[in-house]
């Protein structure tokens, strides 16, 4: 399927037709632009269920406004983007429901000043999945001992270390229950000590299969972790390949170019 | 020199009640309004977008007698409207109270407005990105937040309305400034007396207010 050329004149099969594939997200012909700046150009991007894909590029190359796009918090010139065979609603009720359905987590936390660590948690439960308030508790603090800050419940943001209030942000993403993660640089507002922390904890989502698309200048990661890198430049996805294959043999200059600049030092 | 307030011939206690219930009930009306206004402000839809800001600017910039002069003449003199009063100082104390809702909540949106650029749009951002509504991450995230950072301004908003009521004697609202006008037509020769008695009533009326919102805005500082 992902081979397939993407020809914008195919509209995928009306809604009672089954869905063909394991494709989880399916971008084709995605173009985008910010005035005059053509930030995303013919994307053709298709993650499997389960698959972790990782993307890198050099600064502005439109790796957030890619993952952005995904669900939405970003609109598309053209293209389309479907998640679980469905394409992405325009806006209103619908296009939310989706969202809940694609979990973010963003560089800088965006935790809600105003709430404790576990009412983060518990937020979207409540209001969005309209889940019983113990229900919602049970399993947001669940979800912050999985992340390993359990302890830290009824703190608010600020009282957090960076990488704990990034743990928290994950689990406040997961507790929707999302199809597929979003990660736009979770760990570059960190300082170094704490990066490996929520690395593990994104490590152990990938182990259990969750879909994920992670923005990460770590390499480290890509290598252990996914099963896809993919490289952006200048708003096109210039080649991807395995972690294995694209760090040991990049095919593109551009690509080239790239590593030789992040690995050397 | 003070002995006009023994003599029994002026309520001021009842002017002050009256004051002090416009003030009330149009900073609660402000309140509300106000945050109405902020809302359609940041609101991604044009219409309420214009509506806000045209709306803002003009009652803003006009002073608050022509606003409550035109209350009173535009509503109750051409059109007829008394909201559901018909003694004529009534129809002052209601008629007041609208326009200084009308006005005073301008005020109440513009501090509301600078609360809501204290909040980083990340985490309105956070907020759509767990599927909340546009509404729900207004009144759950961005407006809680606001409110809390827009405390200090408020109390000033607050404060200048208790003080605004007074151009509500331009309508023959019973409140305490028409009472003033009374009594220093009567009393001439207590002049500064009387300028005290009302200057203290409405620093015991406003007081409070300033004091009670900068203890609020301490406890309710949001941590960042
Ligand atoms: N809201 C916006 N309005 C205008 N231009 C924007 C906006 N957001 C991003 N851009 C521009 O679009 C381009 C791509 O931005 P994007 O944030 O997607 O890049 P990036 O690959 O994530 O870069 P970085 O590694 O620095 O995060 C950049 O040139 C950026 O300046
Ligand atoms: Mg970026």
């Amino acid at each position: 399927m992902s081979g397939e050329s993407v020809s914008k004149s195919v509209p995928r099969g009306p809604e009672d037709t089954p869905r063909a594939t394991d494709d989880l997200v399916v971008l084709s012909g995605v173009n985008k632009h910010f005035g005059a700046l053509h930030v995303l150009q013919d994307i053709d991007l298709t993650i499997s269920r389960g698959e972790v894909v990782v993307v890198i590029g050099p600064s502005g190359s439109g790796k957030s406004t890619l993952c952005r796009t995904i669900n939405r918090l970003e609109s598309v010139d053209s293209g389309t983007i479907t998640i679980d065979g469905k394409p992405l609603p325009a806006e209103g009720r619908e296009l939310a429901r989706l969202r809940s359905d694609v979990g973010m987590v963003f560089q800088s936390f965006n935790l809600f000043a105003h709430k404790t660590v576990l009412e983060n948690v518990m937020l979207g439960q409540i209001k969005v999945r309209k889940t019983e308030k113990k229900a919602a508790e049970e399993k947001a603090r669940a979800l912050l001992d999985r992340v390993g800050v359990g302890t830290q419940a009824d703190k608010y943001p600020a009282q957090l270390s960076g990488g704990q209030q990034q743990r928290v942000a994950i689990a406040r993403a997961l507790a929707m229950g999302p199809k597929v993660m979003l990660f736009d640089e979770p760990t570059s507002a960190l300082d170094p000590e704490m990066i490996n922390e929520v690395l593990e904890v994104m490590q152990q989502l990938a182990r259990d299969g969750m879909t994920m698309v992670v923005v990460t200048h770590e390499m480290g990661f890509a290598r252990s972790a996914a099963n896809r890198v993919v490289f952006m430049a200048d708003g096109r996805i210039v080649e991807q390949a395995t972690p294995e294959e694209f760090f040991s043999n990049p095919r593109s200059d551009r690509a080239k170019d790239f590593l030789s600049k992040i690995l050397h030092h | 020199m003070f002995d006009f307030l023994d003599s029994g011939q002026y309520d001021l206690l009842g002017a002050f009640w009256v004051t002090a219930k416009l003030a009330l009930y149009s900073a609660i009306g402000s309140l509300i309004w106000g945050t109405a206004l902020a809302a359609m402000r940041v609101s991604p839809v044009p219409l309420m977008r214009g509506f806000g800001t045209t709306y803002v600017n003009l009652v803003r910039n006009t002073p608050l007698t022509v606003v409550i002069v035109a209350c009173s003449f535009g509503l109750d003199q051409t059109l007829g409207i008394t909201l559901g009063a018909d003694r004529s100082e009534d129809i002052g104390f209601r008629l007041a109270i609208l326009g200084l809702i009308a006005y005073t909540g301008t005020f109440v949106c513009e501090a509301l407005r600078s609360g809501i650029n204290t909040v980083p749009a990340g985490q309105a951002e956070a907020a759509r990105a767990l599927g909340l509504s546009f509404f729900q991450v207004l009144t759950l995230v961005v407006l809680p937040q606001a409110f809390r950072a827009a405390v200090a301004p408020l109390a000033n908003v607050l404060i200048a309305l208790t003080k605004n009521t007074t151009v509500a004697a331009a309508i023959g609202a019973a409140e305490a400034a028409l009472l003033m006008r009374e009594m220093i037509e009567n009393e001439a020769d207590a002049l500064f007396a009387v300028f005290a008695v009302f200057a203290f009533g409405f620093i015991v009326l406003t007081l409070p207010t300033g004091l009670f919102f900068g203890w609020a805005a301490k406890r309710l500082a949001v941590k960042r």
